[in-house]
């Protein structure tokens, strides 16, 4: 069967696919509009906020945690989406991943959900902890490592473990999840944040309520170094075997040179492969305090109702502080910097440019440049590289990334089909971007931006997931789910101007960082690859 | 977790259940299970609206769904015939011209210019062609409506299809082909389906540059001539709009189309793998991507909701043996899934999938074939069935529960010629099904001597290991049939240095 109903097609997508990506596809997504209003959508979009503000109710419970109800009983079901306000680019120094691990152990169970006696069982994890303390003391000696310590060490950590599993009943919280009709049990690591969603039957929120807060509040160091090996795993999947995230993890390593985001969400293998259950705790304490959570929740629901089932779980969650600001702040860059990859896969061109974080006044202006070079057969780079000069199977600018809370960048790509270079793509894509400087997008352009921002926002309303997703992120980001309809008039009044103010002030040699795979047969050494250029 | 549930979806909306591992007997808990004594209220009774159903005189079926949450209106109009209709030297067309109907335009009315006219207004038309159907579809306001849907039924009936837009969608597919073996996972799946259903069936070949530049205009005519005929075809339509005045809109347009000759079944054989250890290598990689793969079944058949239960209970989540015992307990990977697969009107793929480090990639494989060969010998328990069943039929409210998705599974029974109550037995007979059916169908249908195991993945690391992590060859699986993706160039093209495999 075919697709039925058309959608748009975003190939980015498929390979920057960590999570990194979450905001990049949520914003622009929901940020665009149209000006030259189609007679019926801009009281429409206005409508909406109105009948939103009679079906939404956002209560701070006293221990600081955000929650948003929007009731929508168009079916029994309902779909939530908990947003912590922290990511990979928070984890400490020396413990890349970290936060992503921490993900991963929120599906481990609680002190009363996936353990045949707790007491005895943290006892035994305390043992685990103990001894892979002592391990690791010894792993990372430089100096006079002793190899049968070593392994004592390592024997006693690997019986400690083999001890504390007896008290495991596996997978059991996600079994009770299952058991009761949930689907879309997932959640994603994002260097900005960590989200946690699923989908119910309506009855059964009570139920999630109960799941979500006990591993919010009460998470347990459960099997942690097996998990830790099937994050390594990941590891190699997204980013190790796949030649395109390999490459994008040298880009963003060049890209920064102080700030997280050349970082790599997953963590470098060494760092990963080294962190500890104590460090989880540390970071859990620290930033999944209540008052850096906001969990929306969508569907079938009453608020007068659910509310209170809302503060009898999630309120008895100790309160503590907002974690304070990040301090780094990514240095300007003054020179073209980039990473040439030499390797038996096929060519690919990437280049990014550093620009301010999503709360910068010319936001707005990103989302339209992003929307007039990328978005569909319409657009200037699909135009120019794709349909005319047919040199790329694909091209496009997108912005904020690999994130939006802090600078990101804003990145351009292009696929080359046989027999054409990465510098050629390179060529082509200066070419469009010199446009943006010298002349004025026109006034269709314009319009269809701000059209399809409006549009687009309308066709998202009707799903619960999309719904929770989208509230709990503007209420996270900017303070007010209502946020997500006024950005519109930011929208609208994006000009001409600005785009070419934006793009001159953005797309800067000196601001730019690239990255080229180059083909070279298999069995030639990289390093002996003769040519710098040519293919 | 991302990419773990796209794999479990493989299995077509199959998510399962499945308690504590045999290996770690969960002791009665001596905790007490505060979850067990929350109140679950009867959820209030449910009855999604059916899509209206009306017949043309000329065969075409129409589903009308109103849905008046937003004011938009989309639809679609499906024909039969695909990739499977056409000999093995066109694979490949049917995707170009799904492709290039859409950017060719019509007669009156480019493709060019009807993008420029849709994106103005935010709306979508598009078209796309399958292995058994193509279609048109759009997306639009309820006001640009009938503009839309103008240009939807003009594409349709009058598409003009232009050798420039051909020329641009095969440099497009040769892009892909050329790419092709870069991607792992992409090699994997495709070298996956060849060995189930052969390099030359439908469902298991792939487009080569030979075959695909060969294409013509006059292929791409052909094929619209012969399949956009109102016998057979599927008009749905759901959003804001009233039924009657769309029935008299689509009897308009679609009432006096002439009665086709319907396509002649398609005929294709499915004998399943020759078993065996079959091996790609790639240099570049550090882990392994491990597909055990052999034939599974139609939904038409009466085992089907039996399969689906055992489907649960192998792979169908978080809990299921498959993912207990492989990344759970063994942490050998990070995704892992697998399905007895069923489709419509030809045999699913059974498989079972895990990606893991070179270094444990035998012991990944034998853990997967010793969890296939448990569903014969390790008991189903009634703990297993019940969890299973809660896990289906909890969920089965997500089946329809927006009217997109009644209208689409409508369309779909329909397609294939299922009963429209299909899904309410479906439920009755998932209730019905017992551990005495599960052990009757994993002995029927599971049978690891048809089946065909597959490695994408750095053979010599696979034997040497990496420092710290002993490895094992390949050869310890069986005898390894090393399978050449070397992409045939057709002399007087150029790509570059293509994928070297030796």
């Amino acid at each position: 069967m075919p697709k039925r109903f058309p959608a748009p097609k975003h190939w980015m997508r498929n390979w920057s696919a960590t999570s990194l990506i979450v905001y990049t596809s949520l914003l622009p997504a929901l940020g665009q509009t149209s000006s030259v209003q189609t007679e019926a959508t801009p009281d429409l979009a206005q409508q909406e906020l109105a009948h939103f503000e009679k079906r939404v109710t956002t209560k701070v419970l006293p221990n600081g945690l955000t929650v948003l109800l929007i009731e929508r009983p168009e079916a029994p079901v309902f779909s939530y989406y908990t947003l912590v306000d922290a990511g990979d680019a928070n984890d400490p120094t020396g413990q890349s991943g970290l936060a992503h691990m921490f993900e991963h152990l929120a599906f481990k169970g609680t002190d009363e959900i996936g353990t045949t006696n707790w007491p005895a069982e943290k006892v035994a994890l305390q043992k685990v902890e103990d001894t892979y303390a002592a391990y690791d003391g010894e792993y990372r000696k430089r100096v006079g490592q002793d190899p049968a310590k070593l392994k004592q060490l390592r024997e006693a950590f690997e019986a400690a473990k083999k001890d504390a599993q007896q008290y495991v009943i596996p997978n059991q919280f996600t079994e009770i999840a299952e058991e009761n009709g949930a689907t879309g049990i997932n959640a994603s690591t994002g260097l900005d944040s960590t989200e946690y969603f699923w989908s119910m039957p309506a009855n059964r929120l009570e139920l999630w309520a109960y799941m979500e807060s006990g591993r919010l509040g009460h998470p347990v160091p459960r099997e942690f170094y097996k998990e830790r090996d099937v994050v390594m795993e990941e590891r190699r999947m997204r980013t190790d075997s796949n030649p395109i995230g390999r490459m994008v993890e040298q880009f963003l390593a060049t890209a920064y040179v102080a700030h997280p985001y050349g970082r790599p969400g997953v963590g470098w293998e060494s760092e990963l492969s080294q962190i500890d259950a104590t460090e989880a705790d540390v970071f859990h304490k620290k930033y999944y305090a209540p008052s850096n959570i906001v969990i929306a929740v969508a569907g079938d629901l009453k608020a007068s109702t659910t509310m209170p089932v809302m503060e009898k779980y999630f309120d008895p969650i100790p309160g503590g502080p907002k974690p304070e600001p990040m301090t780094t702040v990514e240095p300007p860059q003054n020179s073209e910097k980039s990473v040439i990859i030499r390797e038996a896969t096929q060519p690919f061109y990437i280049e990014g440019y550093h620009r301010s974080d999503y709360l910068d006044p010319d936001d707005q202006v990103y989302d339209a440049i992003t929307d007039i070079l990328s978005n569909g057969r319409v657009s200037r780079l699909y135009r120019s590289l794709v349909r005319d000069q047919r040199i790329a199977a694909e091209a496009e600018g997108f912005s904020g990334f690999p994130g939006i809370k802090f600078p990101g960048l804003f990145a351009f790509y292009a696929v080359p089909l046989p027999g054409h270079t990465p510098q050629e793509m390179r060529s082509a894509i200066h070419k469009e971007i010199d446009k943006l400087k010298t002349q004025d997008v026109t006034d269709d352009e314009l319009a269809m931006f701000k059209t399809r921002a409006r549009v687009n926002l309308l066709r998202s309303l009707g799903d619960n997931e999309g719904l929770a997703q989208s509230l709990a992120t503007y209420q996270l980001r900017y303070g007010d789910w209502r946020e997500l309809f006024r950005q519109l008039d930011k929208i609208d009044r994006v000009s001409k101007a600005d785009i070419r103010r934006v793009s001159n002030k953005v797309f800067t040699e000196g601001n730019r960082t690239y990255a080229i795979i180059e083909t070279v047969p298999e069995h030639e050494p990289a390093a002996s690859a003769p040519k710098a250029g040519g293919l | 977790m991302k990419y773990l549930v796209t794999i479990a979806v493989l299995a077509l909306a199959h998510v399962a259940a499945l308690p504590a591992v045999a290996q770690e007997p969960t002791q009665p808990s001596q905790q007490a299970q505060p979850w067990k004594k929350i109140p679950i209220p009867e959820l209030p009774a449910f009855h999604p609206k059916q899509p209206r159903r009306i017949v043309l005189d000329n065969g075409a079926i129409i589903f009308l769904q109103e849905d008046h949450e937003l004011p938009f209106v989309n639809g679609f109009i499906e024909m039969r015939g695909g990739g499977r209709d056409l000999p093995a030297s066109k694979t490949g067309m049917v995707s170009l011209y799904g492709d290039v109907w859409r950017t060719s335009g019509t007669a009156s009315k480019s493709g060019d210019a009807m993008d420029d006219l849709l994106e103005a207004k935010a709306a979508k038309v598009e078209t796309d062609g399958d292995v058994d159907s193509t279609s048109v579809g759009w997306s639009c306001l309820k006001t640009d409506f009938d503009t839309v849907f103008g240009l939807t039924t003009d594409l349709l009936l009058h598409p003009k299809f232009d050798p420039g837009k051909l020329d641009l969608a095969k440099q497009q597919m040769a892009a892909g082909i050329v790419r092709r073996n870069d991607d792992v996972g992409e090699i994997a799946s495709r070298e996956a389906a060849k060995l189930v259903y052969g390099p030359t069936n439908p469902y298991g070949r792939t487009p080569e540059l030979a075959g695909v530049m060969a294409i013509t205009v006059a292929d791409l005519e052909q094929f619209h001539e012969k399949t956009v005929i109102p016998n057979g075809m599927i008009i749905g339509v759901t959003g804001d709009f009233d039924s009657a005045t769309m029935e008299q809109k689509l009897r308009a347009v679609f009432g006096g189309l002439k009665k086709g000759t319907p396509l002649p079944p398609a005929k294709e054989t499915f004998n399943g793998p020759h078993p065996g250890v079959y091996s790609v290598d790639k240099t570049d990689v550090n882990q392994s991507n491990i597909w055990i793969v052999g034939l599974g079944t139609e939904r038409s058949n009466p085992d089907y909701y039996a399969l689906s239960v055992m489907n649960q209970v192998f792979s169908g989540g978080f809990g299921s043996r498959l993912f207990q015992n492989v990344r759970t307990r063994l942490g050998l990977a990070y995704s892992v899934g697998g399905s007895y697969g069923a489709s419509y009107d030809h045999p699913g793929l059974f498989y079972t999938v895990a990606a893991t480090k070179s270094a444990s990639t035998v012991e990944a494989t034998k853990a997967m074939l010793g969890q296939i060969d448990d569903l014969k010998t390790e008991p189903f328990t009634e703990d297993e069935l019940r969890r299973a069943k809660d896990e289906l039929l909890n969920s089965f409210v997500f089946r329809y529960d927006t009217p997109e998705k009644v209208l689409n599974e409508r369309a779909s029974l329909e397609f294939y010629g299922y009963p429209a109550d299909f899904l309410e037995k479906y439920r009755a007979a998932i209730e019905k099904v017992t551990i005495a059916d599960l052990e009757r169908v994993a002995k029927k249908y599971v049978d690891r001597s048809k089946l065909a195991i597959l490695v994408v993945g750095n053979t010599q690391q696979i034997a040497a290991g990496t420092p710290g992590q002993p490895g094992k060859p390949l050869s310890d699986l069986g005898q390894v049939h090393p399978v050449d993706i070397t992409i045939p160039m057709p002399p007087g093209m150029q790509a570059g240095p293509s994928q070297q495999q030796p």
